[in-house]
């Protein structure tokens, strides 16, 4: 049921929603409205001369061979992220659904990773998997296979994606979590009496019901490994070595902070801005016709 | 269709003990039902023979087969499950077919029998519906369906009535009895309502505290109730029990509250003089007229036909009459004792004391 608050007068409700629209105002709309802008424009790195050159900069981006490339590193980035978040909190979820020893430590210990910044967790792997003082990164070295993501763009990117990932898992783990303890037991016992062996249970009855879940999860996934990794791939590697690891999000920084080709760079964010926009109105589209069990 | 066994199941969750030994043989073709109030383990007998709880100890056996150690898919069994447990995101005919589809049987042969099923159950016109389009009668019979169609050994019932309002409950009561009749399926149906064991078990096994106190025919547990939990159990309004003396060399009870000697209709009963024992006459039974109790009348249920009349003792024992016609008023009422309806109890054990031939 819908409930709805009826407020006599304008004042009240102003005041109520005025912080929300402040922070909304100056800290999105405004740089997304001068995004817009400064991607018609083109402007030397000394911002002593600007030209407006309408969809010029979009036109380069688009045709840019280099940022073709960023797209489907990103693509595959966001699909790997995506896929091992999903599954490893899937499979701690219904392990942590099982009634085992200790199993509200095991819970608050697999939440803790979201509580951590992006940079945080990004020094933290950063300590495991270096070549010369991470603990992973030396026995990888001394075991015989060679180890350096500095070198090695493939082993840059696999770090990356790990580490963002992992960051991800609790946050998809708790609401895996939730969508399991939502199943009526009942339901499970008689597909076990059916005859089903606890395999088939669970392709043929749990995942169907977590479905609604597991589709949410993705978009959050997908939004998330697009836009939030910038400082885990910044901590770690820069986008290198080479640009094996430069995303559509770190592409934007390295343009407009490193390269100050603000108006190339504007273009990027604009059009990265209208794919945030797709994914999230596929989502409440998704939202508004939801199956309810 | 297979014979049921159970030898000395028991089961203790921790320190609790809810099963204390319970043996029960099921014929081929019978219903029996499983009576009795909340706790007292009836469902957790049930879900040991379904394989969903493990026995601590003893064993079940399933056409003479041990199952005890099997799971509950290589059992045979199907469960109806009292919130139904239908598969949410499946068709009618999905839910129903699932354990088909397991057992690969062929498709047209599934569709078959679901078909067959469906149109027994009168539930053909829903097949592609989701169990959330369906009323709660129609779901009930999804879920009976679901266990028609794997043609299983065992149909299992856990208190399938329970979430339907009363007149369906009726309804599908005298369903369910007629369907298990005509299938011949040997059946275990579980119940907190006496009137749904009643009419529908072939025999009757009343559970108190993880004991299976009596395992009879309906009639027989309401004509020679084997305790008095059994005896106050089964019958409605239930049975009154009053506390008295053997007297006349094991002839004749004296009862306490007014010293009125009620001589056995049908002889005499062990013990000595002065044994202590409650006398159990059913409110049906008791009838109006001098020379019996005199009974203070507090509260009047008239039924139509009949009324159930509440009332004290002078001493101040409760006593429950029911008594035909409208007409009756509160205040005093004199009732007298059949003998031949009485029931004897050892006051100690409350086990029933039958006369000695």
């Amino acid at each position: 049921m819908e409930k709805r608050v009826i407020f006599k007068g304008w004042a009240l409700p102003l005041a109520l929603l005025l912080p929300q629209l402040v922070i909304t105002g100056v800290f999105f709309f405004w740089p997304a409205g001068q995004a817009v802008y400064q991607s018609f424009l083109r402007e030397d790195a000394f911002g002593l001369s600007r030209q407006f050159v309408g969809l010029e900069n979009f036109a380069d981006v688009l045709t840019d061979p280099t940022w073709l490339d960023a797209l489907w590193r990103s693509g595959f980035f966001s699909a790997s992220v995506a896929f091992l978040a999903l599954s490893v909190a899937l499979f701690l979820a219904v392990q942590a659904d099982k009634h085992i020893r200790g199993a509200a430590t095991y819970k608050t210990l697999l939440i803790w990773p979201y509580a951590v910044a992006p940079a945080i967790a990004a020094v933290l792997w950063l300590f495991m998997f270096h070549p010369n003082i991470g603990l992973f990164g030396r026995m990888l070295n001394a075991a015989g296979i060679p180890w350096n993501y500095k070198l090695n763009g493939d082993q840059a990117m696999l770090l990356v994606i790990l580490a963002s990932a992992w960051k991800q898992v609790s946050y998809n783990f708790i609401f895996f979590l939730a969508g399991l303890q939502s199943i009526p037991k009942s339901v499970l016992e008689a597909a076990a009496i059916d005859g089903a062996r606890p395999a088939r249970r669970f392709w043929t009855v749990v995942f169907p019901l977590l479905s609604p879940t597991a589709f949410f999860l993705l978009v959050v996934n997908l939004v998330y490994a697009f836009f939030d990794t910038f400082g885990v791939i910044h901590a770690l590697t820069q986008g290198g070595p080479g640009k094996a690891t430069e995303t559509l999000i770190y592409r934007v920084y390295t343009d407009g902070v490193m390269n100050l080709n603000l108006g190339s760079s504007a273009a990027q964010s604009v059009i990265l801005m209208v794919l945030v926009i797709a994914l999230t109105m596929v989502q409440f589209r998704y939202i508004e016709r939801k199956v309810h069990y | 269709m297979a014979t049921l066994q159970l030898r000395d199941v028991r089961k203790s969750f921790g320190a609790t003990q809810v099963l204390h030994g319970v043996d029960l043989d099921v014929a081929e073709g019978e219903m029996i039902v499983i009576v009795g109030a909340s706790g007292c383990g009836k469902s957790t007998l049930l879900r040991i023979v379904a394989g969903l709880e493990a026995a601590t100890s003893g064993r079940v056996l399933i056409g003479g087969q041990d199952v005890t150690p099997l799971e509950p898919a290589d059992r045979d069994v199907a469960m109806v499950f009292q919130s139904y447990a239908l598969y949410p995101h499946m068709s009618v005919f999905d839910n129903m077919a699932y354990g088909l589809k397991i057992r690969g049987l062929p498709r047209e042969q599934i569709r078959r029998r679901v078909q067959d099923a469906a149109e027994l159950l009168g539930i053909a016109a829903l097949l592609e519906r989701r169990p959330r389009q369906l009323s709660g009668g129609q779901r009930q019979r999804v879920a009976m369906g679901r266990a028609i169609v794997r043609e299983p050994k065992l149909f299992l019932f856990d208190e399938p009535l329970s979430n339907l309002d009363a007149k369906l409950r009726v309804q599908m009561r005298a369903e369910i009895r007629r369907l298990q009749k005509r299938l011949g399926v040997t059946s275990l149906f579980v119940t907190h309502d006496q009137v749904e064991a009643m009419t529908l078990g072939d025999r009757l096994v009343v559970m108190h505290q993880g004991h299976a106190a009596q395992t009879a025919t309906p009639m027989e547990i309401w004509e020679r109730p084997a305790d008095t939990y059994v005896a106050g159990f089964i019958g409605s309004p239930a049975m009154n029990f009053l506390p008295a003396t053997l007297a006349a060399g094991g002839t004749a009870a004296r009862l306490d509250t007014n010293g009125l000697v009620l001589p056995f209709a049908d002889g005499r009963r062990p013990g000595e003089e002065g044994r202590r024992l409650l006398l159990g006459i059913r409110p049906e039974h008791l009838r109006p007229g001098v020379g019996g109790l005199d009974l203070h009348i507090e509260l009047v249920e008239p039924l139509g036909g009949e009324s159930v009349l509440h009332g004290r003792l002078a001493d101040g024992t409760a006593l429950t009459a029911k008594l035909p016609g409208a007409l009756h008023a509160e205040g005093p009422l004199g009732v007298i004792i059949p003998l031949e309806h009485l029931h004897v109890f050892d006051a100690q054990t409350g086990r029933r004391l039958d006369a000695q031939a």
